[in-house]
């Protein structure tokens, strides 16, 4: 079982390569790629689930000089979510690419699942910075896939942010080495104490991510790049891609600098996390385009993922700062699947209405029932109502602020709710219109089946079943 | 000697922070996106400026290999993101 691990990372690598050398067979090959994947995907989690943490030294060199995989409670969480996103696009994406487009597609979404698996697995800091380079580059590439100009500029643009942030980051790792000669996460953690160099490191590094995690004010490259590229790569950018430099912000944040934190820190990521919110939520509220809509959503989202940092800091460990921790892996969770079915299924409202405004689309979303109802379940997870996984999260979110004092991070989750149910009602009242009730729910399985399976999990099986969720969590060394 | 090792990874590792501050400033001043570009790859130079320093252990001694593994492995991404700017920039002039 314990092959798995280096199995995530080299097969959807193989599949690229498969799909390079034979263009002609990239759908069938890509799909078997990607089914083998998140096969291996879910493995590691099971195996996660059942015997503890992971590790493999690859190659048979350990660290310091090795470059070791290794799978912990945490990187195991994100990781299932992501191969279980990921199938699910690449199903959608066998029907809505065709031939010539095809060809472009799988070889670069292939290197991205690559890059994804590899970051959520790696153990060192370089390695890291590779599988951040690596998504950053095929995320760029996907992004341009239309070829339109609005797209090539908009991901032109988020090609020299992310190379930006990846430079800071890098930067911070020269230096992590410069002082303690290891760059492996545990070596560096035993390492690591309390001065400028921990601290401009930290800066650094963290800095370079919330660039790529699309913090305010730093989001102003997200939503032209996710709302320009074709469905499916959208899904893949707004669920995994920031998700995947948020991962890494945590990771650093509870297993790299814990001994260097303070809280000044945490509330400026607090802060700009509870700007992005409402920021977030009020342009997508404002948004004229279903997919710029979702877009700017996912900047909101990405807040409150970054409003937990101060809520961590405050909170104590023990039982109260694990449920903490739960929840905003949950919220993370729950916004992959979410957003990841909000997006595929408005590619299938574009593609049928022949273009994406929202004040026009009367009738276009009846016409597929299995669309707008899965436009709807997303809907419920990203307004967090019960039963979602994302009404679970907030919940205990809210509740430890109140336990901690902290109100005010309680009044911006609140607002922000409250213009996601504006902005999701405005798309759901806008669907409903005059047509006659269509005859068939679902109308091309392949694209509306996986974007509807994506918001069923997201709101029924993540806040029904999080149970499982704590459980997972508690293999490895968190916090 | 280790005076000496001192003094060249404090020049050398100075001169690649100076760098970095200029592509820097360059990056986030000038609009063109050639201008970016190199902008970019300044700043990237600066950090492998950087790494060779701290892998620089005096005349007499191996340099540390980490480092310098690290150089290389940072160039070609650096190269493969360069060319990928340069493509998105080619389709936009059409």
């Amino acid at each position: 079982m314990i092959d798995a691990l280096p199995l995530a990372v080299t097969l959807p690598l193989l599949g690229a390569c498969a799909v390079t050398v034979s263009p002609a067979h990239a759908r069938g090959l890509g799909l078997l790629a990607a089914v083998l994947t998140a096969a291996s995907g879910v493995g590691v989690t099971a195996a996660v689930w059942s015997d503890g943490v992971l590790r493999v030294d690859l190659g048979g060199w350990g660290a310091p000089l090795g470059i070791a995989l290794e799978a912990d409670g945490l990187s195991a969480a994100f990781l299932v979510m992501a191969n279980v996103v990921a199938l699910a696009v690449s199903v959608y994406a066998g029907g809505y690419f065709k031939s010539e487009s095809a060809r472009h597609f799988w070889p670069l979404w292939l290197l991205l699942w690559s890059a994804l698996n590899g970051l959520f697995l790696a153990t060192d800091l370089f390695n890291l910075y590779v599988t951040l380079e690596l998504l950053g580059l095929s995320a760029a590439a996907l992004g341009a896939l239309t070829g339109t100009r609005e797209a090539v500029a908009a991901n032109l643009r988020y090609l020299l942010v992310g190379l930006l942030g990846s430079m800071s980051y890098l930067l911070g790792v020269a230096l992590v080495y410069a002082a303690y000669g290891v760059l492996d996460i545990g070596l560096v953690a035993e390492a690591i104490e309390p001065g400028p160099i921990a601290w401009t490191a930290m800066t650094l590094m963290i800095g370079g991510l919330i660039l790529k995690a699309a913090l305010f004010p730093m989001h102003f490259w997200l939503p032209p790049a996710h709302a320009n590229a074709p469905a499916p790569v959208s899904a893949a950018l707004s669920a995994l891609v920031v998700k995947a430099a948020f991962y890494l912000a945590l990771r650093l944040w509870l297993d790299v600098f814990a001994p260097v934190l303070n809280e000044a820190a945490a509330n400026l990521l607090g802060i700009l996390g509870a700007a992005a919110v409402v920021w977030g939520s009020w342009r997508a509220l404002r948004a004229d385009r279903l997919k710029l809509l979702a877009a700017y959503s996912t900047v909101a989202q990405m807040g409150y993922l970054f409003i937990a940092f101060p809520l961590l800091a405050a909170t104590p460990p023990g039982l109260a700062r694990d449920n903490l921790l739960a929840a905003v892996v949950l919220l993370a969770l729950t916004h992959g699947f979410a957003k990841a079915s909000f997006f595929l299924a408005a590619g299938m409202v574009q593609k049928t209405a022949g273009h994406d405004r929202i004040d026009e689309l009367g009738g276009a979303a009846q016409a597929l029932p299995a669309a707008t109802f899965a436009i709807g379940l997303a809907g419920v997870a990203l307004i967090g109502l019960p039963p979602s996984g994302t009404f679970l999260a907030k919940w205990m979110m809210l509740e430890q602020a109140m336990i901690l004092g902290l109100w005010w991070w309680l009044f911006v989750m609140m607002v922000g709710t409250l213009l996601a149910a504006a902005y999701v009602f405005r798309v759901l009242s806008r669907a409903f219109n005059r047509e006659p009730t269509p005859y068939r729910f679902v109308n091309d399985a392949r694209t509306e089946l996986p974007a509807l399976l994506l918001g069923l999990i997201a709101t029924f099986g993540l806040g029904i079943a999080a149970q499982p969720l704590w459980a997972l969590l508690e293999q490895g060394a968190f916090g | 000697m280790t005076g000496q090792v001192l003094y060249a990874q404090l020049l050398y590792g100075g001169s690649g922070i100076v760098l970095v501050l200029l592509g820097l400033w360059s990056f986030l001043v000038h609009a063109p996106l050639l201008r970016k570009l190199i902008a970019i790859n300044v700043m990237g130079a600066g950090v492998f400026h950087i790494l060779v320093a701290i892998a620089y252990r005096g005349i007499d001694t191996a340099p540390d290999p980490v480092p310098h593994a690290l150089v290389l492995t940072g160039i070609v991404v650096a190269v493969s993101a360069t060319a990928l700017a340069l493509a998105f920039g080619k389709r936009l002039d059409q």
